[in-house]
């Protein structure tokens, strides 16, 4: 196994993940064979293009989706192995949130319910216990509990109604949080408030974050290390910094290129156009950006490049990478 | 206004009737774009701007009440009839939607679409619109163009569903285009991919074009001259560079600033915007921003700040404590 952290026990360490599930009769190859670790305190940033597989596997991770084959080992315990009371024990370790705040959540209820729900299934008994621990998580997550828990989640911003999903993640007071595409649907300015909260609430709760997303921006602002998914395949791991000035994949370098930089000086590149991700259904054989990648050849088709090594925890899944090992 | 503008919005008002009372969507919005002129309408979800864009299309919901004058070509558009309006749009005045299946009909192939839309408005026989979609097709980038003729736009991808619906926008050769967020609800190579097929369409062909986003990287690049919305208005108009490098208004400073940055380390907290824009029905006697600007002072908060142009005639913003370009914060 690749030790992509290079620390002896990750908190989560995902071993050979596949995924896969069927539409109409046909199979979706949704993550295929994926191992990648995040250490205790660090955030991975999990990037790719709709369709790659990376809200899958954070779902996989959270045993929500069950994997074909492959290993979940959170804290050193195989979550792929475990069922009922014992998983959801670990389940309140490990925290989920969406892209979409408001259909996450029942509109019915009132906030305060919604926050303290996870409580109750967590068996905490006294009602007075539980008032208090909604109210210093709002307190914390920035939101007054006099003037939030009594109302509905229709009467919420959606920066606001993130800040009461990201309460309500907290409440069980988590070691690891998987965030799916957290800020995607807010405007600028809501997005870099949200930003900012998780970070303060990563180094207030001590939590260990998988940070999925689309924009390499964002991920970048957030992330200790960066991992990038095509199609169901890991592409290339690496620290976030090593990994955007030096891209090793091809697909890496594509989706750099591809950010709208905010400066008028800056041209947007005359770009060949790359096309389209193929289908999940019919990946292509060997690497399966091969279809639309500037280096491939014959060896691209027909072997499936595996993870190696190019610079000090950086590794990549390319026969042609754009930098290699010294 | 200057007098060879191809478009010009002149104290353009859109309000709309809600249970919670009127909402004033667009408030007096003066613009102007010249003909071969790319302007990028710049704000976040409730600003205005694509009210805006409905406006200027005639296209608004049956509840808003407009005021102002559109002119395009030379014509008030609300003096034209149902008939008149439907040939200028398919024709001199055509518009992308975020959601290509807003302007696709999902049960005609694609042929169909493009075919009658070329025969209706260009007046072309049969073999001869066909010839043309095939072109048109191959022009924005679809591969196989005569196989995707028969096909329906559910068999497409979202980015080749945006390629079809800027073909049939492109195809009758508009004076105007434009286009409401084209790429948002697009994959990240798919965003740049379209985005670079606006801009060399829109040289190619000399047309003029309309670009509304709410990210401020795409009309970097891509315009001639931004106007940042806020509240209703625009609150900073002016040539792309001196709105990224001399921009006067707080509000596009902060915009800016709130951008994750490509080049900064991870971890780098991000100047964030505080609190949130103002409840379009319960309107702020002076300027929208002040509750939420680090600058505003009394005078901000009673008085609404005129859209001027006290430096140069085409930089124009909304504040009585204007950014100096020296002392600005460096984002």
């Amino acid at each position: 196994m690749l030790d992509v952290t290079q620390t002896k026990t990750p908190l989560l360490d995902v071993q050979n993940l596949v995924v896969e599930y069927s539409v109409g009769g046909r199979t979706i190859h949704a993550v295929s064979d994926v191992s990648l670790q995040v250490a205790r305190g660090e955030t991975l940033g999990l990037v790719g293009e709709s369709g790659c597989g990376k809200s899958t596997l954070g779902r996989a991770v959270l045993q929500l989706r069950k994997a074909v084959s492959g290993h979940v080992l959170f804290d050193g315990q195989d979550l792929t192995a475990m069922q009922g009371e014992a998983l959801r024990k670990m389940r309140r370790r490990v925290q989920l949130i969406f892209q979409d705040p408001i259909a996450s959540l029942n509109p019915r209820r009132r906030i305060g319910d919604i926050i303290a729900e996870p409580l109750v299934i967590s068996g905490v008994k006294d009602p007075e216990k539980r008032k208090q621990l909604v109210s210093d998580v709002l307190t914390a997550v920035g939101l007054d509990p006099a003037l939030v828990t009594g109302r509905l989640p229709h009467e919420f911003s959606g920066g606001q109604f993130q800040r009461i999903c990201i309460a309500r993640a907290l409440v069980l007071n988590p070691d690891f949080v998987i965030c799916d595409e957290p800020v995607s649907a807010l405007d600028v300015s809501i997005r870099a408030q949200i930003l900012n909260l998780l970070e303060e609430m990563k180094a207030r709760y001590g939590l260990t974050l998988l940070f999925i997303a689309h924009d390499l921006a964002v991920v970048k602002a957030v992330s200790d290390r960066v991992a990038v998914m095509y199609l169901g395949r890991l592409c290339e791991v690496g620290p976030s910094e090593q990994l955007f000035a030096h891209p090793a994949h091809p697909y890496t370098a594509l989706l750099i290129e591809a950010i709208p930089v905010p400066d008028p000086d800056v041209r947007p590149a005359e770009r060949v156009p790359a096309g389209e991700p193929p289908s999940p259904m019919a990946p292509p054989s060997g690497c399966r950006f091969r279809t639309r990648c500037p280096r491939a050849d014959a060896r691209c088709a027909a072997e499936v490049p595996e993870l190696r090594a190019v610079a000090p925890q950086q590794f990549v899944a390319c026969h042609h990478p754009l930098i290699e090992a010294a | 206004m200057t007098a060879s503008a191809l478009l010009s919005v002149e104290g353009v008002a859109v309000d709309l009737a809600t249970p919670r009372g009127n909402l004033r969507a667009v408030d007096h919005v003066d613009l102007a774009i010249g003909a071969g002129r790319t302007l990028g309408i710049v704000g976040e979800s409730g600003c205005g701007k694509t009210m805006l864009s409905r406006a200027i299309l005639q296209l608004l919901p049956k509840k808003a009440k407009l005021s102002g004058r559109v002119m395009f070509d030379g014509q008030n558009l609300a003096s034209l009839d149902r008939e008149a309006l439907r040939k200028l749009r398919g024709r001199s005045l055509a518009v992308v939607f975020q959601d290509p299946m807003t302007s696709l009909n999902p049960v005609l192939t694609i042929g169909t679409q493009l075919i009658e839309t070329l025969q209706e408005h260009l007046e072309l026989d049969g073999p001869a619109a066909r010839k043309r979609s095939v072109e048109l097709l191959a022009a924005v980038g679809i591969p196989a163009p005569e196989q995707r003729l028969t096909q329906y736009p559910h068999q497409l991808s979202g980015g080749m569903r945006q390629r079809v619906a800027i073909a049939i926008a492109l195809s009758c050769e508009p004076k105007l285009l434009i286009a409401d967020e084209p790429t948002t609800a697009l994959d990240v190579t798919i965003q740049a991919q379209i985005l670079d097929l606006l801009a060399r369409e829109q040289r190619r062909r000399h047309m003029a074009m309309i670009l509304i986003t709410h990210d401020l990287g795409v009309v970097a690049g891509r315009t001639d001259e931004v106007a940042v919305m806020y509240a209703g208005r625009v609150v900073e108009r002016a040539p792309t560079p001196d709105l990224f490098k001399k921009m006067r208004m707080p509000y596009t400073e902060a915009l800016l600033a709130a951008l994750p940055k490509i080049d900064a380390a991870p971890h780098t907290p991000l100047p964030a915007i505080s609190g949130r824009p103002p409840d379009p029905t319960r309107p702020i006697a002076g300027c929208s921003f002040s509750p939420r600007c680090r600058y505003a002072d009394d005078r901000c908060k009673r008085e609404k700040p005129p859209l001027a142009a006290p430096e140069s005639p085409d930089h124009q913003y909304a504040c009585f404590h204007p950014i100096h370009a020296e002392a600005r914060v460096r984002a």
